[in-house]
């Protein structure tokens, strides 16, 4: 409502009703309706991804530099104290924002790509290409994804490259039977069948008109994906198998000050050194988790009872 | 009973195909190495008839279905091979078998996931049901949120945080659960405290949540409606109509969740240093010692599928519409 309306007037109302909210007042509207989890897990990614941004700004010293002391205690000069080699705990937890969230950012969008497309073509084309992919994600399903990883990474070794592919390529097998499940339903629309009749093909019908209509549940799914592929590679890292020395990660962060843990009775903060990248890795899922959970409620309407 | 019987006989011949399908998977691990990983493994010293004698011994002259036959009987009469390590460029060949490196340590891991299911299990059906109750209640909330935080961390951060508080800080429990076959049970079952909490913790979210979810998705129904409208109590409607009709959820959700705990226990197995099975394949996987992952990956993935089988056959014969066929 612009300007106050002395007399009914129906065109002023439907023009009125007709105004298109622009993104920004859109945003707006829905975060001065959003409750109080979704908005902390917002403000925490946000955080997070800034500090990736701008890990070399943000950190006092480099990722690998190597001081003299090692197993320092926290102080002004080393604020989370040194590790067993003497590199700066608080610059490699900046710096572990950038590689660990990275790599997962990385593998969850390699693994809907992959996924993605193969559940589309399986949807559209409901014939052999169908049959030969849902079996063979049968079978993949039916090893646990880490040990399938474990058996793949000493294989192929342990780099970021073979680490991105592998997990990918597993985690691929829970977004192509969503994807399938949820198009299999828009496949059969009438608008589908029409641009099929026009002469489109597949990779259109795939763009142009399913994936905008399933879109809202393959978004909920890519952060929850995103926290699943995230811990699955912290948990290997920490395991020594998954990202490797001298790049910081806060898996193999955890795994490299567990000792400090024993000496909590005689210096709890040095005790709480090896807890801090376990502790921002916990809160990274929480928060995306907090955030799914409200897009889920928004876009469906879906409830936890009624 | 013909109805039940036929879709049981269907899904163990799912079964069994999944699990041959995964050997031949975790069989051609093998193939997918590098053509000079003999010279790896034996070292750069290695002469080439000492290469060749190894490639012998694995039996790489043969076709690789015939080798297939040949491991896969081996596994069925518990042979898994001999395991990479403890061979020398020499030809001396001091290395072991990997059903031996294996037993012992399966033994250890079979106990501590029996001890946590024994105590996850029966916990997270009495939490779920009573949650399912008291729906809404200041328990209920409470219960919710902390299962809910426990979900959405990692096992080893929860494992390191009860070091802290249970073990560091207070000296309560030991930290380490280095057993071997001399402790006695008593000392055994002290030193896993800590695994088998940590286990607990992250598991019992999840069966407790399903529980209460498939309880309070049936009292919605109109059959439990008919049965309040009677005037039978809430414990008794629970009990007797609700839980009945829930049996086949809770029942996957519990196999699921063990077979999660087949997962669940390499990393508590590392962070506690318990000589289980799961800490074995992580060190293989570290020297690529590809016989002893291969191995460790079988047991995991068998007992995975063999969990899930259970679950899905419990939820078809519990199932009263199946049971009671018009």
């Amino acid at each position: 409502m612009k300007k106050p309306v002395q007399t009914y007037s129906a065109i002023s109302e439907s023009t009125n009703f007709h105004e298109r909210r622009s993104l920004w007042h859109r945003i707006k509207l829905a975060a001065r309706k959003s409750p109080y989890t979704a908005r902390f897990g917002v403000v925490v990614i946000v955080l997070y991804v800034l500090v990736a941004l701008f890990a070399p700004l943000l950190a006092p010293y480099g990722e690998a530099e190597v001081f003299p002391a090692a197993y320092e205690p926290w102080s002004s000069t080393y604020i989370f104290g040194t590790d067993q080699i003497g590199r700066d705990i608080f610059s490699r937890m900046i710096y572990g924002a950038r590689n660990t969230v990275g790599i997962a950012v990385a593998t969850t969008v390699l693994s809907f790509l992959i996924g993605g497309s193969l559940g589309l073509a399986a949807a559209i084309d409901r014939r052999w290409i169908d049959q030969i992919l849902s079996r063979s994600v049968d079978v993949l399903m039916a090893i646990p994804s880490l040990i399938f990883a474990l058996v793949l990474l000493s294989i192929f070794g342990s780099t970021v490259l073979n680490l991105i592919i592998i997990i990918a390529i597993l985690d691929a097998t829970r977004v192509f039977r969503l994807t399938r499940s949820v198009a299999i339903n828009v496949v059969v629309m009438d608008y589908v069948e029409a641009a099929r009749l026009r002469g489109e093909g597949i990779s259109w019908i795939m763009r142009r008109e399913i994936l905008p209509n399933i879109l809202p549940p393959l978004i909920a799914e890519f952060g929850l994906r995103f926290c699943f592929v995230f811990l699955t590679i912290a948990a290997l890292s920490f395991l020594g198998v998954g990202i490797q020395p001298p790049t910081a990660d806060w898996g193999s962060m955890v795994r490299e000050n567990a000792n400090l843990l024993q000496f909590a009775q005689y210096d709890l903060r040095s005790g709480l050194t090896p807890l801090l990248p376990a502790a921002a890795i916990a809160l990274l899922t929480v928060a995306v988790n907090f955030v799914v959970d409200w897009f889920l409620h928004k876009t469906s309407g879906l409830r936890d009872e009624q | 009973m013909h109805p039940v019987l036929g879709t049981v006989l269907q899904r163990l011949g799912l079964g069994l195909l999944t699990l041959i399908a995964v050997s031949i998977i975790i069989f051609t691990s093998i193939e997918m190495l590098p053509g000079d990983f003999g010279q790896v493994v034996l070292g750069q010293a290695a002469t080439k008839d000492t290469v060749a004698a190894f490639r012998l011994e694995l039996g790489l002259d043969k076709p690789p279905h015939l080798r297939y036959f040949d491991w896969i009987i081996g596994v069925f009469q518990g042979d898994l091979g001999t395991s990479f390590s403890g061979r020398a460029a020499s030809g001396q060949d001091r290395s072991r078998e990997v059903a031996d490196l294996i037993g012992p340590r399966l033994q250890n891991t079979l106990f501590l996931g029996g001890i946590t299911a024994l105590i996850s299990v029966p916990l997270a059906l009495a939490l779920g049901i009573t949650t399912a109750l008291y729906r809404n209640s200041i328990y209920d909330r409470s219960v919710n949120a902390a299962t809910l935080t426990t979900i959405s961390f990692p096992e080893f951060f929860v494992a390191y945080i009860l070091i802290l508080f249970l073990s560091s800080l207070t000296q309560w429990l030991p930290s380490l659960a280095n057993v071997d076959s001399d402790t006695p049970l008593a000392e055994r079952l002290h030193r896993i405290v800590l695994p088998v909490l940590t286990l607990t913790l992250v598991i019992i979210a999840h069966m407790m949540r399903m529980t209460r979810a498939a309880i309070i998705n049936l009292l919605a129904s109109p059959y439990i409606q008919m049965a309040r409208l009677s005037g039978a109590s809430q414990t008794e409607i629970i009990i007797k109509h609700a839980l009945p009709n829930a049996w086949a959820p809770i029942a996957t959700v519990i196999a699921f969740n063990l077979a999660y705990l087949v997962v669940g226990v390499v990393v508590v197995e590392v962070v506690f240093v318990y000589p289980g099975i799961g800490q074995l394949m992580v060190d293989a996987v570290t020297t690529r010692d590809i016989p002893v992952v291969q191995g460790c990956a079988l047991i995991f993935a068998v007992t995975y599928i063999l969990l899930n089988l259970i679950a899905d056959v419990i939820g078809i014969i519990t199932n009263p519409r199946l049971l009671h066929p018009k």
